[in-house]
This record gives C-alpha cells, structure tokens and sequence, in this order.
C-alpha cells in the first residue's frame, strides 16, 4: 500500500509528455522498486526540458508517487541536475588541477569576456550558461570543457570563439 | 549479561546493546548527537568515539564509534583515553564551524543538547574565523520556526520525521557543506506530529513557534508534571508558566504511555488556557446581564442546589474529583452522563470488555509491541494520534525479526531498515474511507461501516467457529481469510477499533479478540477500545448506566428536575439541539462550571468559573483505564477554582480521592496514584522553579517593589517556590529534567533506571480496572443496517486532530491549522448532487451548512461528518441525512487546511 504524494501539492505538478512517461516507463522494466526509478526519470525530463522546473518535479512525484521531499533531496544531491533554468548550451568548465596548470584561468577570463557571464550565470539571449566542474577525465589534453553533450580538448582562445560560434548558428 | 571494562572499572552490561546506549545507562558522560534513544544509531556524527583495547596487553587501542559497536563481553574502552578526547573536541569543533554565535537569541539556549555536549567535549574556543555557509529558512506553518544556519547535520530531524513518524514532506538536501533539511517549498508540515522536531533537533533550527513569541528561558519556567487533555491517550506533559501565562508543553517521558513523543495537538493546544474569553468570575444572570457573586451568595445558591430536585450533569473533560464532587452532591441516582447517548451507551459495552480477563487493554508501549494489528472502523490518527505513531512502530516488528534472523542488532537502524526494505508486520484497516495509516497498511478495505462490523465478525468466525457469523458476501471473502490466519499465527495480535460510531464496531472487535483466545486460559488478547476525551473512562465509571444524558433532559423538560449543574460540559456537543434548549429553558435555575464561554454557558443563570488542567491538580483516566496524577502548574490570576472547591466543602484534592477511592466503586485504587511521603527531603516541598529561576524578587517590580510571600500551596506536595529539593534521582515528582552538565530535555538518561527503561521511582499511573476471573461471551452479529434511499446517505463521525476537541479548539496554534464543518463525500455521490469541491451544502434535517469535500477514498453512500468547532451536533445528524447545495455560499474557514492524501482531482492541467 502506497498513497504517500499528498494531493494538494500533486495539484501544480506538470503533466509528463508522452515520450517522457514511455522513457521512464522503459526504466521502469529495469529496477524492482519504481523509487529507484527517481534519478533516471529527473535526467530524461531534464533531456526534454532542458531543466527540471518544480512543476516537473511535482510532475515526476505524482507519477512515481515518490514524496516531492525525498524527490528534491535527490535533485539537489547531483550538480547535474539542473533545478534552476539554464541556456540552451551548459558550458561544464574544468577548473581543477591540471586544467589549472594547462592554463584555464585564462581561458575561462576569454569565455567570460566573449559571454558577459561568470560561473551560474546565463548569457542574456539564453545561449549559454557557464557552470564549473571537478575534473572531466580528459586530463592528457587539458584544458577541456564540455558544451552540451560534446567535449573540447586543448582549449585555447581562438578554439573558444569557434566553438561559441558553431553552438550559436545550431 | 556482559561484563565490560570501562576506564579500568568493570560494569555489567545488556551485549544487546550498543556501547553508547550503556555507557549512558551506567551514568556515564559520554558526548552524541545522531543516536536517539528511541531511533536507534547511525553512527552519522561521530561524536560518541571511545578507544577500545584487544586485551589487557594492548596499550595504543583504536578509535570506534560507542553507538555503532555492541557491548560484548569482555570489551575493555576507555572514554577518557587522551586520542578519544582529542578526537571528540575535533568532531565538535568542525561540527560547529558553521553554527551561529546566536545562542543569546536562540530559543534552545539553556536546554540545548549542543551546547551541553560541546562543553562536555572540550571544544571551548573558536579557531574557525572565516566565513561561515549560511540557508534560507522556510515558513512550516502555524507550529514550527526553521533556522537552518543553526544545523549540525546530524540527520535527527528527517530520521524521526520520515522513518519514525512516517511524514513524507522533510527531506535531507543537497549535498556536503550545503546539506539542507526541509521541505520541497515552504509550506505546513504535513504530519500530525511535527512538533516533536522541535525536542529531536539537538539545536535550535526547528523551535516551537508559539513559545519563540512568547518566550521564557527553561529555568525561567514554572513547571510541574502534568498530562494532556487532548485525548484518551493521557501523555505525560510539561507545561512552562511565567508571569501568569502558560508558555508552552514539552514531552515528560512515561515508558507506559508516550514515551518520548507527543501529538501537535498535545504540544500546541494549551493555548485556550490563556484564551482572553476565559471565564474569571462567578455571575449569575440579571435580567439578560452578568451580576458578580459574592461569597455569601455563592453559598446561599450552592445550598439551594443541595435541595432535592437538582440533578447533575458530568464531563469527560473534567476531572475524577469534580465528577465524583457533583456525583457527591446531588446523589448518585441524579448524576447523569455528560456525553451523547450514543457514546453511553458504547461506553457500557467498553466498560463490561474491560473487566473481562479474555482482553487485555495495551499501552502505548505494548502497542508497539503487536505484531499483526488490525484496526476496525476507526481513524486512530485522529482520535488517538499517539497511538497512530505507536502503530508505526508496530509494523517495522517484522524487520526486527529479520534482522534478527539475520543476526543484525536492532540498534543497528539504518541497517535494519535496508534489510527489510517494504517488509512490514500487517497491520489491516477496516473503514468507510481512507486514512493517515494507509501507508504503512497490508491490507485497506474501505466499506461501509455496516459491511465492516459484519466483515469483522466473519473475521471472528472464520478464526474460531464458536464466533457467531455475520451474512458473508463472497467480494471479500479472500482479506477475510489472509486477516484472520494473520491474527491467528501473531504472537501478539492487536484488534482496534472505537466509539466514534457506536457500539457495533467495537462488538465485532470483541468477538476477534474473543476468538483468537478461543476459550483457552492462554494470554489475553490485546484489545483496544478508543474513546474521544481525556477522562471519558473515568465519567463513565462515575455514572450509571441508567442515567444517560437524555434522560437528565427529558427529566428537566418534564420537569421532575427543576434545577441542573452542568459539569464543564457544552450540551450542545453532545445532545439534539432542540432537547438541550428544551431543557435549559424549562429549567427553573440553570448552573454551569467550565472555563471559557460556550453555548451552554449562554443560557445559564450562575456560571462559575473552573480553573483550566494547569490550574489545578487532578487525576484522570485514559482509554486503558489507566488512572494518573496531573499536578498544578501555576494558579489562576483570578476567581477560577477546581470544580470540585465550587460545590463540596473537601479541603484538599487528596480527600476527595480518598472519598472517591471509598465510595465510587471501580475507583478503589485511584490513591495509589498519589505521591507518598518519599518525594519531601528533610520535610521540603519539592519546588515548581528550578534553581535557576531568575527575577523573582524583581518580575513584579512594576506593580510593587516590595517582594510579595511566595504563594503556598496548601494542595500539593509541590511548592511556588525555588525552595525546597528538586527531583534529582527520585522522578515521581519530575516536570523539567535536568542534571548537571544535561540542559536538555537528553538529561532524561540520568532518571531512567535504564536508557528507554521507567524512571526510578517514578510511575507510569495505575490500572484501575480490575478483570473478573471469568471471561465473558460472543455478541450477536449485528443485522445489516438498512440501504439508503438514492437521496440518502448514511453518516459517519470524522474526528479531526485540530478542531474535534473543544478545548484545544479555543487555542490560537491549533486555529490556524483547523477547518468548518464539511462533509466528506465520494465523486460519484457530489456528481449525483451537483456538488463540487469546496461548495457550501445544507444537510437534513436541520439544514446546517457544511464545505463540500469531495474525496476519492470514501465508500460511496457514506458522508463523512465532521462537526467543525461545535457549529453541528453529532446527535442532530446521526443515521441517513440528505445533502443538497445551499442557497448561500459563505465560509469561514474553509477547508484549505485539511490534510488527506485522497482528494478528488480533476484532470490535471496539461
């Protein structure tokens, strides 16, 4: 017996588009529990919606009947989970140790200027948004970044401005 | 038992437990924070680190956790070994780098378990002057502040919320130095027993929100040990007084009855006792004005009603000795019952069950220990909330059975807990609608009452064939087989149910109960019979069972009475609106006893005025017949006196109980209740403001410099006073706990004779009734009740935590939480009426308007009643009414604070 999600709270949740709710119903086949499915269905809403928005965390709460409580501690644990809206493009910077030594100061000085934005900020046409992130794995080519799904080795200022312009003209 | 050696001296101990957990049962100092005696360890805070040695050779030893190791025997640990110090000092000092200076302004300051444990962990200077993580607090409602900067992470808070409590709207969030404990937004907490955050947190973030308005330190508090008035359940309290207003209720631990824990309507319900309506004076009525009495007026009238021709009307709300002072009055043959005649007449079937020796009454305590539980007909949350939280408990005795098989100590919670995952005892619930227990359920049938008091008795049937059966309809023939062989195969079954709704339910429970014993002289069998007040049981001791409520008013409207008092009651509440004005009107003099105005009280001729629970000392009893002492916490500023000083001329409470003991039967060992001699140290009273009490030559500077005597209390063996000796090993007389170096409420462990263990010599109360030596037999199945009409819908009580009780209605936390009067409605029966949720209807016969509330849980052709505030009486709706939509579409409060997980949504917006 189940009915934890409270309805008053269920009221301003988000319905689930038809492709969001058949991707979690997918996860749903792999776990025993459908609370596990919790973190999978934060990423695929985030997929389609570029972030998760209360209404879409409400949204997921009602359909996993998962409390809104326990869904935010999970939302808020992963930096990655993006809980506040973000530009179409979400600059991962590393600024760690060997991208340190490789120079990214002086990299993320060039985005920061080309940008007009600093770390957790959003450029004004919604473009990109510039967050900071440990290490990326790729130390071998520092410094690297991830824009979206994609990763940038061997980051210099003249690599920058062709990678703003190629994610600005998509 | 173990032998252990700490710190070179060998102590017995439980290998059972964990080594915290004994090193605080032995006395011992030993600084925590996550390990909570009734939640088990974590070992999230690393502050309990002890050094423990391999053998007597061993001279470097290693850093464990107290809470996370068990105390085998032979372990040799040293708590004041210099690496467990230091290590200690280092945890405290980093737990403490981003906490707040702000203990001058923190409410918690003084009785806060942080500062007691980094006093006692060394941790005296700040080296830490950078800056320091700061949150945002979140509104929680009317009852609870949130100041997160003052959190120490020791996860306490959502442990007991969600694991202990079951309340699903706290969580732990983010992650790191950001960790954050809240709500998903800002927002009521949802549980019924949020309050107790306010002792769980071992620091100042959540703080009880009245009391921080309103503020007195601790050991700026009058204090003395009382008990709730809320329910039946009668938790053991501390009520806080300064300067003449009640301040606030903290827990007072009883092993029997709430242990650790109270409801929020316990903790923020006190209010009404400084409600500015509070009746102050005697005055009688004078041409439609209050005229004050004079004493010898007083006397006079008094005298007049000791003539033949009055009669008495009891309370369950008032105490043993104002009812058996009225019952002493006007004669036992005219002392009627103050509650409907539909809860006398379930009180009579509670009071036969309760002396037969086939049943058992459970405590709290012994609720937790059931292991298949079945609750029939009633929403427990509601009516006895303590008990709801004690069931929670209940179903996680399957989980300590698997841990135990697999050899997982059961203070090892988090553990436990993923071992079990959904396992859970069954615990079955049989109603007309959904309830706050749901969760936790094995089996939900929602029926209507009828359907449920004959599924019971198929239950009863099918356990044991001796069990008369009810018509078996085949739908839920299969629950009826899985609930029975539950019960059966238990080894320590539980059967619930209550008098909200009549007799029937708790018939049908009788027989369960009956059938699992089968005749045998086995155990009896645990059954617990609710019933709504704090001292139903005890009126329904006092009067007779042929002296039910409308007999006193069709006596008076007869006119074989002329004259009646009326016991801190509002006849209203519990009788037909038109027999109660019939009554008082035909009635040649009306008096009435109570503390705050009421419609009864409106049409009285001499109203006067009773002191409030704090105010005076008394005994009640709860559902279990379990009778205790509730002492006065401080005096009323004005003319309130007990009841009982108003009508008999007994000079002290102790007399009264003496001559209850001897002439009230059932009442006989009601004295034991009664402290002995013992708790007076070289003849000194024990003294209600602790040592600390700051002021007192100076609080009434402002009226008088001169420093008034100390009021004397010539009742009690408790004094007005700092003077005298403070319960310090004795807890028979304990309000505020406190030893040295222990502020906090964690100085319990210093008074408990083991940690969860009594309080040395303290008690928990006393059982008044007595079980006969023969057991009685199985009630006749009821017959079905009647179908309604297709107009028609049968009715059901629905109690609510916040505003079913008349007191705690009157106090301003628990005003801001309550709800009107609704009906609760399935979608099927609204759609039918064309009603929608949050309409305003009227309900036959008397046409009084209800808020619609339209709720996917309750069966259809039931209408779940909830009375609001005394705006309806029960007595005027019972059996079949019509609901139709009303004219006129005003409401007061609406129904926007009612908390239920079923109501009825309209598709959501896409």
């Amino acid at each position: 017996m189940s009915q934890q999600v409270i309805a008053s709270t269920a009221n301003k949740a988000r319905k689930l588009s038809a492709e969001e709710i058949a991707e979690i119903e997918h996860e749903m086949t792999l776990y025993p529990d459908k609370r596990a499915v919790g973190l999978e269905a934060l990423k695929i809403v985030q997929k389609h919606q570029g972030w998760v928005s209360d209404e879409s965390l409400l949204g997921i709460s009602k359909y996993l009947d998962i409390p809104a409580a326990d869904l935010e501690g999970v939302a808020t644990f992963f930096n990655l989970v993006y809980r506040q809206q973000v530009g179409k493009n979400v600059i991962l910077f590393c600024d760690s140790v060997s991208c340190w030594i490789m120079g990214c100061e002086g990299i993320k000085g060039h985005i920061k200027e080309q940008l007009a934005i600093d770390y957790g900020e959003t450029t004004e046409d919604g473009d990109f948004t510039l967050i900071p992130v440990p290490c990326l794995g790729d130390c071998d080519r520092a410094p690297v970044m991830m824009v979206g799904p994609d990763l940038h080795r061997n980051l210099t200022p003249e690599k920058i401005d062709s990678i703003i312009k190629d994610y600005k003209s998509k | 038992m173990a032998k252990i050696v700490i710190d070179g001296v060998e102590h017995e101990v439980n290998p059972d437990n964990n080594l915290l957990q004994e090193c605080l049962s032995l006395g011992l100092d030993l600084p925590y924070f996550c390990w909570h005696p009734s939640m088990g360890s974590v070992g999230a805070c690393r502050q309990c680190a002890v050094m423990q040695y391999r053998d007597a050779d061993d001279k470097e030893g290693m850093l464990v956790m107290a809470c996370m190791t068990p105390a085998t025997d032979g372990a040799i640990i040293s708590l004041e070994a210099e690496g467990a110090k230091s290590f200690r000092s280092d945890v405290i000092e980093s737990l403490m780098i981003s906490h707040p200076h702000d203990c001058p302004v923190c409410e918690e300051g003084g009785e806060c378990h942080l500062q007691d444990m980094t006093q006692m962990s060394g941790h005296n200077y700040r080296r830490y002057d950078k800056k320091k993580r700061t949150h945002h607090n979140q509104y929680l409602g009317p009852f609870i502040n949130h100041e997160m900067n003052r959190c120490i992470t020791c996860y306490r808070c959502v442990r007991y919320y969600g694991d202990y409590a079951g309340g699903t709207d706290l969580s732990a969030q983010a992650s790191h130095h950001h960790v954050y404990f809240g709500r998903h937004e800002e927002g009521v907490l949802e549980s019924e027993f949020s309050g107790n955050l306010v002792e769980v947190c071992p620091t100042g973030v959540f703080t009880d929100k009245g009391f921080s308005e309103n503020y007195s330190r601790k050991w700026d508090l009058q204090t003395a040990p009382s008990v709730c008035v809320g329910c039946s359940v009668g938790c053991n309290t501390t009520p806080g007084e300064r300067y003449g207003s009640l301040r606030r209720i903290v827990n007072r631990y009883n092993s029997e009855v709430n242990g650790y824990f109270l409801c929020d309507r316990g903790r923020f319900g006190f209010d009404f006792v400084n409600n500015p309506d509070r009746l102050l004076e005697p005055v009688q009525r004078v041409d439609n004005t209050g005229e004050l009495l004079a004493d010898d007026q007083i006397k006079a009238l008094i005298k007049e009603f000791k003539a033949d021709g009055t009669i008495g009307i009891g309370s369950p709300r008032a105490s043993n000795e104002s009812n058996f002072a009225l019952r002493a009055m006007v004669g036992e043959e005219n002392f009627y019952a103050g509650y409907s005649d539909v809860e006398h007449d379930s009180m009579q079937v509670i009071l036969e069950l309760a002396s037969d020796v086939a049943f058992h009454s459970p405590s709290v305590r012994e609720i937790e220990a059931a292991d298949a539980v079945l609750i029939l007909g009633e929403d427990v949350t509601n009516v006895a909330p303590r008990i709801a939280l004690a069931l929670r408990q209940s179903v996680r005795n399957k989980a300590k059975d698997l841990a135990e098989d697999s050899r997982i100590p059961q203070w090892q919670d988090a553990a436990v807990r993923e071992l079990a995952q959904h396992e859970r005892s069954p615990l079955s619930i049989l109603s007309p609608a959904v309830s706050r227990l749901d969760d936790v359920a094995s089996d939900r049938i929602i029926e209507s009452l009828s359907v449920v008091v004959s599924m019971g008795h198929q239950i009863a049937n099918r356990i044991s064939a001796s069990a008369p059966s009810a018509a078996a309809s085949t739908e839920h023939s299969e629950v009826i087989e899985k609930i029975a062989m539950q019960l059966k195969s238990a080894k320590r079954p539980l059967i619930i149910a209550g008098n909200s709704n009549g007799s029937d339910v708790i018939k049908a429970a009788a027989n369960i109960a009956r059938a699992l014993r089968d005749g045998s002289d086995g155990p009896a069998i645990d059954l617990c019979l609710l019933v709504p007040e704090v001292n139903s049981v005890g009126m329904g001791l006092m009067a007779s069972a042929e002296n039910p409520l409308g007999a006193a008013l069709e006596k008076l409207q007869s006119g074989e009475a002329k004259r009646v008092i009326v016991l801190e009651n509002d006849l209203y509440r519990r009788a037909a609106k038109a027999a109660v004005d019939a009554a008082l009107t035909k009635a040649t003099k009306v008096l009435v006893l109570d503390q705050l105005p009421t419609a009864t009280t409106a049409n009285a001729d001499v109203i006067l005025p009773a002191t409030a629970f704090s105010e005076h000392e008394a005994t009640y009893i709860n559902y279990e017949g379990r009778a205790q002492l509730s002492f006065q916490v401080h005096q009323c500023q004005k003319q309130a006196q007990p009841s009982w000083r108003w009508i008999c001329d007994a000079e002290h409470v102790d007399d009264l109980v003496e001559r209850c003991c001897n002439e009230a039967p059932g009442f006989a060992r009601l004295r034991e209740v009664l402290p002995g001699e013992n708790p007076f140290v070289a003849g000194m009273k024990v003294p209600r403001q602790s040592h600390r009490y700051s002021g007192r030559t100076a609080m009434l500077a402002n009226v008088n410099v001169h420093e008034p005597k100390q009021m004397e209390d010539k009742d009690s063996i408790m004094s007005f006073s700092m003077e005298g000796i403070p319960a310090q090993k004795d807890a028979s007389v304990l309000a505020s706990s406190w030893a040295p170096k222990w502020n906090s409420n964690q100085s319990i462990s210093k008074f408990q004779d083991e940690v969860n263990g009594e309080l040395k010599q303290g008690h928990v109360g006393c059982l008044l009734i007595e079980r006969k030596n023969s057991s009685g037999s199985y009630f006749e199945a009821a017959t079905e009740l009647k179908e309604p009409s297709a107009k028609q819908l049968r009715v059901v009580f629905s109690y609510q935590i916040f505003g079913s009780d008349e007191l705690s209605a009157r106090s301003k936390p628990i005003q801001a939480r309550m709800t009107d009067a609704y009906i609760g409605l399935s979608p099927q029966d609204a759609r039918k009426r064309g009603l929608s949720h949050g309409d305003v209807a009227t309900i036959s016969p008397l046409g009084s308007p209800v808020v619609v509330c339209i709720r996917t849980g309750i069966k259809v052709g039931t209408a779940m009643l909830h009375c609001g505030d005394g705006n309806i009486s029960p007595a005027d709706f019972s059996g079949l009414i019509e609901v139709e939509k009303s004219a006129t579409q005003t409401t007061s409060r609406g129904i926007g604070n009612l908390i239920v997980s079923d109501f009825h949504e309209e598709e959501i917006n896409s």
